[in-house]
C-alpha cells in the first residue's frame, strides 16, 4: 500500500549517497587517468636518495600526499627524522600547487 | 560527408545494442544512408534486436578477411530502404578484428555513400571496445543512472580521449555525448535514482537525450522491430528526439518529470513498470 512508502520514505534515498560515491571515485580515476600521480612513487624516491645524503631517514617515515583544494592540488611532503634530534622531529614541506 | 559514430559504455546491458539500432532506424527514416555494425565478435546481437537474424549470411570479420565483398555482408533492412545492417561473426573472439583491416571497411562503407556508420561496441574496455571507438568522430556513451554504470562509462570516456586515431593525431577530439537510459523520474523524485543532473555533473559531457524506462523496449526487442518505429510510446519519442538532436535541430529534454499519478494509484500504489533490456 502506498500510503505506508510515507513511513518508509526516510531510508529510501539513496541517490544522494550514491553521488557521493561516486564523485570521490570519480575525482580519483581522473587524477590517474590524466598522469598526474603517475609519477608520485618516482618522485618520492628520488626525494629519498637526495634527503639521505644530509639526514638519516627511513622509508616508512617520508609521506607524499596529493591534495585537492578547490581549483588547485597540493602536493605535501612530509618527513619525520630520526629521534636522534628530537628537536627537529618533524619537517613538513607544503607546496608546489599543480596545474589541474 | 560521412559520420562514424561509436556507441559505447564500458558496462554491459545498459542499452548500447537498443540505441545503436534505435538511433540507426531514426537517421535512415530521415532519408540518411545509413549502417549500424556489429562489433561484439562473439556475441553478436544487434542482427537479433533489429530482426534480421536470418538473414545473416556474412560478417564483419568475413569482410576484414577479404572472404567476402561487403557488399554480400550488408543487409538491407526490409521497412527502410537507407538502413543497413553489418552482423558480427558468432564463432570467432574478438582478436579476429584487426584495426587496419576495421579501417579498410570503414573506409570502404564511406566510398559506397554512407552517410552514418554507427558502430555497437562489445561491453568492456579491451580490444573489441577499441577496435569500435578507434575511427569514431563522435562518440555517444550510453548510460544507466547507477552507480558501476557511471563509474564505467567515465573510464570509457577517459579512453575516448586518449585511445582513438583523433587522438593520437592531435586534431579535432571525439565529440562525446550523454546518453542516459532506463530514467525513472519517479524514482529520481523519491530520491531513490541519479538525476539526470547528478550524472551530468559526475561525467562531465554534454546530455544528448534521456531515454525513459519504458516496457515497449522489451517488447520491441522481443519482435525485433526497434521501438522507434511505433512513435506511440514514450521511449519511441524520446528516441527520435535524440535523432533529431543529432541531425542539429534543438529538440528539449522531455520525459524527466514523473507522470501525474491519479488519486487511485496514490492511494494504493500501483507501480511503474520496469523492464530491462540490453
Amino acid at each position: 500500500m502506498a500510503f505506508l512508502d510515507y513511513f518508509r520514505k526516510s531510508s529510501s534515498r539513496s541517490a544522494s549517497v550514491a553521488k557521493d560515491r561516486l564523485s570521490i571515485i570519480v575525482a580519483r580515476e581522473h587524477g590517474r587517468a590524466r598522469g598526474q600521480l603517475d609519477y608520485l612513487p618516482q618522485l618520492k624516491q628520488e626525494l629519498l636518495q637526495v634527503l639521505a645524503k644530509y639526514e638519516r631517514i627511513d622509508l616508512e617515515q617520508v609521506t607524499v600526499n596529493l591534495e585537492r583544494n578547490g581549483d588547485c592540488e597540493v602536493l605535501e611532503l612530509n618527513v619525520v627524522l630520526s629521534e636522534a634530534e628530537p628537536a627537529r622531529a618533524s619537517m613538513p614541506f607544503v607546496g608546489a600547487a599543480l596545474p589541474r | 560527408m560521412s559520420q562514424v559514430i561509436v556507441v559505447t559504455s564500458g558496462k554491459g546491458g545498459v542499452g548500447k545494442t537498443t540505441t545503436t539500432a534505435n538511433l540507426a532506424a531514426g537517421l535512415a527514416s530521415l532519408g540518411s544512408r545509413t549502417v549500424a555494425i556489429d562489433f561484439d565478435v562473439g556475441l553478436r546481437n544487434l542482427d537479433l534486436v533489429m530482426g534480421c537474424e536470418r538473414r545473416v549470411v556474412y560478417d564483419l570479420v568475413n569482410v576484414v578477411r577479404g572472404e567476402a565483398a561487403l557488399r554480400q555482408a550488408l543487409i538491407k533492412d526490409k521497412r527502410l530502404e537507407t538502413l543497413h545492417i553489418l552482423p558480427a561473426s558468432q564463432t570467432r573472439d574478438k582478436d579476429a578484428l584487426t584495426l587496419e583491416g576495421v579501417g579498410r571497411v570503414l573506409d570502404e562503407l564511406k566510398a559506397a555513400g554512407f552517410e552514418y556508420i554507427i558502430c555497437d561496441s562489445p561491453a568492456g574496455i579491451e580490444r573489441g571496445a577499441q577496435m569500435a571507438m578507434y575511427y569514431a568522430d563522435q562518440a555517444i556513451v550510453v548510460t544507466n543512472p547507477e552507480v558501476s554504470s557511471v563509474r564505467d562509462s567515465d573510464r570509457i570516456i577517459g579512453l575516448l580521449e586518449a585511445k582513438t586515431q583523433r587522438a593520437e593525431q592531435g586534431g579535432d577530439r571525439v565529440a562525446t555525448h550523454l546518453l542516459l537510459t532506463r530514467y525513472s523520474p519517479a524514482r529520481v523524485a523519491k530520491g531513490e535514482m541519479l538525476s539526470y543532473k547528478d550524472v551530468l555533473e559526475l561525467l562531465g559531457i554534454p546530455l544528448v537525450g534521456v531515454i525513459p524506462d519504458s516496457p515497449a523496449v522489451l517488447q520491441s526487442s522481443n519482435a525485433g522491430t526497434p521501438v522507434i518505429f511505433d512513435q506511440t510510446t514514450d521511449a519511441a519519442q524520446a528516441y527520435m528526439d535524440l535523432v533529431h538532436r543529432f541531425v542539429g535541430e534543438e529538440r528539449p529534454h522531455r520525459f524527466l518529470e514523473p507522470a501525474k499519478r491519479g488519486f487511485f494509484s496514490r492511494i494504493f500504489g500501483m507501480e511503474e513498470a520496469s523492464t530491462y533490456a540490453g
